[in-house]
């Protein structure tokens, strides 16, 4: 196995935001960076694509490839990929730091990209920061114009808040270190099932969880997530609403893992903290007006949903949770891709900016309304799919209750996505403009809305794919 | 796989799944306006010619599921996709796909704006409409019967009255929290039996309390969409703010889904909670023909009242199921085509008053009979039908109901018999005022009457109310074989609780 083909798609990223670091030097407004970093989003795509079925250990088995980490990178770069192609217009970020806006968002990806990939608790951390920090730069990058200077307290949110939960995170990986002496998975997982009766052993995972709840939005690590949904520019709020929580999740998984199946604490703890998430999110968004906000709080009580999967311990349910949120990415960048294309200036939208839609154009809102009914889970959408295998799952295992409760929120939640459809369909235009889409926009467009329909009417291939992934993981036999 | 005939040769089933969608595709790449409407009814003809070799060629001497198709759909969940008509799912196809052309024609005129997103709303309805009744697998029911909501809800809420968005709402709002308790329901059905196949889920030993919650949450999804008293709530508001298609595939078609899945699922599936419930569903089911009678006479809204009498209508075809008796059963299934064919025309006939006079008011409606004698006599000949006439088709059905009633229990029957005396008073009421009134109409300049398109419109329906009315034994003998096989089932599962039944008075 060729050393360069494990790394290539980490070692073409790097490359990438070389020669975006070069651009920035002389091209302040950001045209050719636009260009460079789409050619590299593309050519990131294809090389995870071939590079899928890889194996392999590097730098002292800190850092392992496998199908679970490849996959993931499949996804993120697809992430990657469509939502450079949805903000190309680049509106709500002032003029002076558009290349620096696509290096960082490259770092940031390719600290994502690492991620997925760490097996060892430095490596993750180090990997975890290298994709936050930039992440926190691109938040205050907005105009201020149309940011109204939320954007400033949102980034500031966003970084204490992120301080604060890496900062939980690395006392627990002191914990977890300080139990067996190591910092590798491979050595942790035995060790700690080993000493599963140990509360220290269940107080570190779960500290070292915080960190990725942090990342993925989950009750109570869920504050930054409408200030933030809000204050960034839209391009940058699709971004951290999509792409950062795929890691999120697969790191979720791998740590997941070390726990013992027969643990009865770790279930309860994820239980509350799915229905907190899906009470809170569902509850907040009812009222809320800002569309951006709106989808904050949804996506918090999606990470609830998402739970469902992680608590029941078997590799069915973390393969659902694979699919649930790979779902989410695309109707959630089905959203962001209207609410880009809306908004004029990069302004934010309120719900009643979308009225008359359906004339303005009738293509983004058939695409937001397949992203909102897919949203709420309403069949033949992914959305369905995803959280039907999850309650299947669930109550599979006996969470009765729970599956009851992610029943309810359902239809509670079905109410805020409704007016968004309601809104788009149901009302006059008032004089608001019409919306010009291109040819691209158009072709992004119904590639999401077909991916939502198909994900959703044939599962399989991807549940196989996920299904296959966790068998390879190093915790994967012990499920 | 004992369950199912399958099918040899043309995939009739699901070619009526996919036609219609097929045909969506289609028009939205069009743009034309003619070109829609005349597609859309194309389409719609070519499905209803398609469904009817499937009356042919349909096995009246078996219970099992006949023209039947299995693919393995989610092979990890066991999900598949099967498909299969019985004599209680035969009918409601029938209907459905006859139904859906005089759609298209009644809507030729009435809608103006939007024309293609309509039909296209249409022809994903009808692919939905036709699944919930074929679909032999729990989730492929479920989605297909879930998805059917996006193209309703859009249906009333663009191209509704003044109060659509609020009516619209409703609608969803509430049949969709009805059935997500189905949903765990189904989910645990499936963790008991290990299959998602709806024959496979019937005549298992489940205990009583699983039963119970089962049947409940069954209950609860199916109630509210029938709707049952008093889940009744949506439905005046989703019938009055609906476009005339709307309201007449509400009624006819959606409506049967809350009874057919009383019959195809809580009867066969929880037969023991069946009859644990029985007394209390026959009591709202009275409550609902009543209250559906006393309402409707009360109101001036012409939609409304035909609204409030679809609650009493379906009140009688609860009735019917619940008795638990043959002649109860095959009258609620016949009550429920007759339901679909009389309710439907009516509304129908409320929208062409409403083109003309842009008003479902009965008082605008007073003393049209002068100016439009074609469109009375249909209008008679359907209020006399909806108020159950001998020699019209809903006599039969209801006349089975009650007899069926009887049988079972004499005080139940004898609270609804007040039900069919009251229909009888607000159709009259109704038809009295239209045709005479106390005062000439104040517009007559505006009152055509019918033209050849409406008239095509009307005819069929009612050629179906006097041949059900006149000669019912075509439509009774394809159901005959499955109702008995689904009472057996009922009445093997829990010889022991239909004693308790018997002592009801």
């Amino acid at each position: 196995m060729k050393l360069e083909l494990l790394f290539a798609p980490e070692l073409f990223l790097l490359l990438g935001s070389l020669v975006l670091f070069f651009l920035t030097l002389g091209d302040s407004r950001g045209n050719h960076s636009k260009s460079v970093a789409t050619v590299i989003g593309v050519i990131n795509l294809g090389l995870c694509l071939f590079c899928l079925h890889q194996q392999g250990e590097l730098f002292y088995h800190a850092y392992r490839v496998d199908l679970f980490s490849q996959f993931f990178k499949l996804i993120i770069a697809a992430g990657f990929l469509v939502v450079l192609l949805l903000g190309r217009a680049l509106k709500g970020v002032r003029d002076g730091v558009r290349s620096e806006y696509y290096l960082f968002m490259l770092l940031s990806v390719l600290g994502l990209v690492m991620l997925v990939s760490s097996v060892e608790l430095l490596t993750m951390m180090v990997a975890l920061e290298l994709s936050s920090f930039t992440l926190y730069l691109l938040v205050p990058m907005r105009d201020e114009a149309t940011g109204e200077r939320a954007q400033m307290e949102a980034a500031v949110k966003y970084i204490l808040f992120g301080v604060v939960a890496t900062g939980i995170m690395l006392f627990g990986m002191s914990y977890l270190f300080g139990l067996t002496g190591t910092t590798y998975l491979s050595y942790l997982l035995p060790q700690l099932r080993f000493m599963s009766d140990q509360p220290a052993v269940l107080v570190g995972i779960v500290m070292v969880m915080a960190g990725f709840f942090y990342k993925l939005g989950v009750f109570p690590m869920h504050f930054w997530v409408p200030d933030v949904y809000q204050g960034a520019s839209n391009e940058t709020t699709a971004f951290i609403a999509s792409v950062p929580k795929l890691a999120a999740v697969a790191l979720l998984i791998r740590l997941v893992t070390l726990v013992m199946p027969a643990d009865h604490n770790m279930p309860l703890l994820l239980t509350v903290l799915a229905v907190g998430s899906m009470l809170y999110g569902n509850l907040l968004a009812l009222v809320q007006k800002d569309i951006k906000r709106m989808l904050g709080f949804s996506g918090i009580a999606h990470a609830g949903y998402l739970l469902l999967g992680l608590l029941i311990f078997k590799d069915a349910g973390f393969a659902t949770a694979i699919y649930y949120i790979m779902g989410y990415l695309v109707m959630t960048l089905a959203c962001f891709l209207v609410i880009c294309k809306v908004s004029a200036q990069g302004e934010n939208l309120k719900i009643e900016d979308l009225a008359g839609l359906h004339h303005r154009a009738p293509l983004l809102a058939l695409t937001m309304a397949v992203g909102m009914f897919a949203l709420a889970g309403i069949p033949p959408f992914v959305g369905f799919m995803g959280k039907f295998m999850l309650l299947t799952q669930a109550l599979k295992h006996g969470y009765l209750p729970l599956v009851i409760i992610t029943a309810i929120n359902t239809a509670i939640s079905l109410y805020y996505y409704l007016s968004v459809v309601r809104v788009a369909y149901c009302t006059d235009t008032e004089d608001r403009p019409m919306v010009p889409v291109d040819g691209l926009t158009r072709a992004v467009s119904v590639v999401l809305m077909l991916l939502i329909l198909a994900m959703g009417l044939a599962p399989s291939g991807i549940l196989d794919l996920a299904t296959s992934a966790i068998h390879g993981m190093p915790g994967g036999p012990f499920l | 796989m004992d369950f199912l005939i399958l099918n040899e040769g043309f995939r009739t089933l699901s070619a009526l799944l996919v036609l219609p969608l097929a045909g969506a595709i289609v028009l939205l790449i069009s743009s034309s306006v003619t070109f829609a409407r005349l597609w859309t009814l194309l389409i719609t003809t070519i499905i209803a010619a398609l469904s009817l070799p499937l009356y042919w060629g349909f096995d009246v001497s078996t219970a099992r599921y006949q023209f039947g198709e299995h693919l393995a759909w989610i092979p990890s969940l066991n999900i598949n996709y099967t498909l299969g008509l019985d004599g209680i799912s035969l009918l409601l196809v029938l209907l459905t796909t006859l139904l859906m052309p005089i759609c298209v024609l009644a809507s030729w005129k009435y809608i103006k704006t939007r024309v293609r997103e309509f039909m296209v709303c249409l022809l994903i309805l009808e692919t939905s409409m036709l699944g919930v009744f074929i679909a032999l697998d729990f989730v492929l029911f479920y989605i297909l019967w879930e998805a059917m909501l996006i193209p309703m809800y859009l249906l009333i809420a663009i191209w509704g009255g003044p109060r659509k968005v609020y009516a619209a709402t409703k609608f969803f709002l509430y049949t969709l929290a009805g059935s997500v308790l189905l949903l765990v329901a189904i989910i645990a059905l499936y963790i008991k039996t290990g299959s998602w196949s709806i024959p496979l889920m019937m005549g298992q030993e489940y205990s009583t309390l699983f039963q119970t919650l089962v049947f409940l949450a069954f209950f609860l999804a199916f109630a509210i969409k029938v709707p049952m008293f008093p889940f009744h709530t949506w439905l005046p508001a989703a019938h009055v703010e609906a476009p005339t298609v709307g309201s007449v595939i509400l009624a006819s078609i959606l409506l049967k889904m809350g009874t057919y899945g009383f019959l195809r699922f809580c009867l066969p599936i929880t037969p023991a909670a069946t009859l644990t419930f029985m007394p209390y569903i026959l009591g709202l089911s009275v409550a609902g023909i009543l209250y559906g009678g006393f309402t409707a006479l009360a109101q001036s809204d012409m939609k409304k009242l035909i609204a409030y009498s679809s609650v009493g209508h379906m009140g009688f075809v609860t009735l019917g199921i619940f008795v638990l008796n043959t002649q109860g059963v095959e009258g609620a299934l016949l009550q429920m085509i007759n339901h679909g064919v009389t309710t439907g025309a009516l509304f129908l006939c409320v929208g062409l008053i409403y083109e003309r006079t842009h008003s479902r008011e009965l008082d605008a409606a007073e003393g049209i009979g002068k100016f439009m004698p074609i469109y009375i006599t249909f209008l008679a000949f359907f209020s006399m039908s909806s108020l159950a006439f001998p020699g019209t088709n809903s006599f039969i059905g209801e006349f089975l109901i009650l007899a069926g009633g009887f049988s079972q229990s004499k005080i139940v029957a004898g609270c609804a018999i007040p039900g069919a005396v009251l229909a009888a008073a607000y159709m009259l009421r109704m038809l009295q005022r239209i045709t005479w009134g106390a005062k000439s109409n104040p517009h007559p300049e505006i009152l055509s009457d019918l033209n050849l398109r409406e008239v095509f419109t009307l005819a069929p329906l009612l050629v179906f109310v006097f041949w059900i009315g006149l000669r019912p034994e075509p439509f009774l003998s394809v159901m005959h074989t499955s109702v008995a096989h689904l009472l057996e089932q009922v009445h093997q599962a829990t010889p022991h609780l239909m004693t308790a039944a018997n002592l009801l008075p």
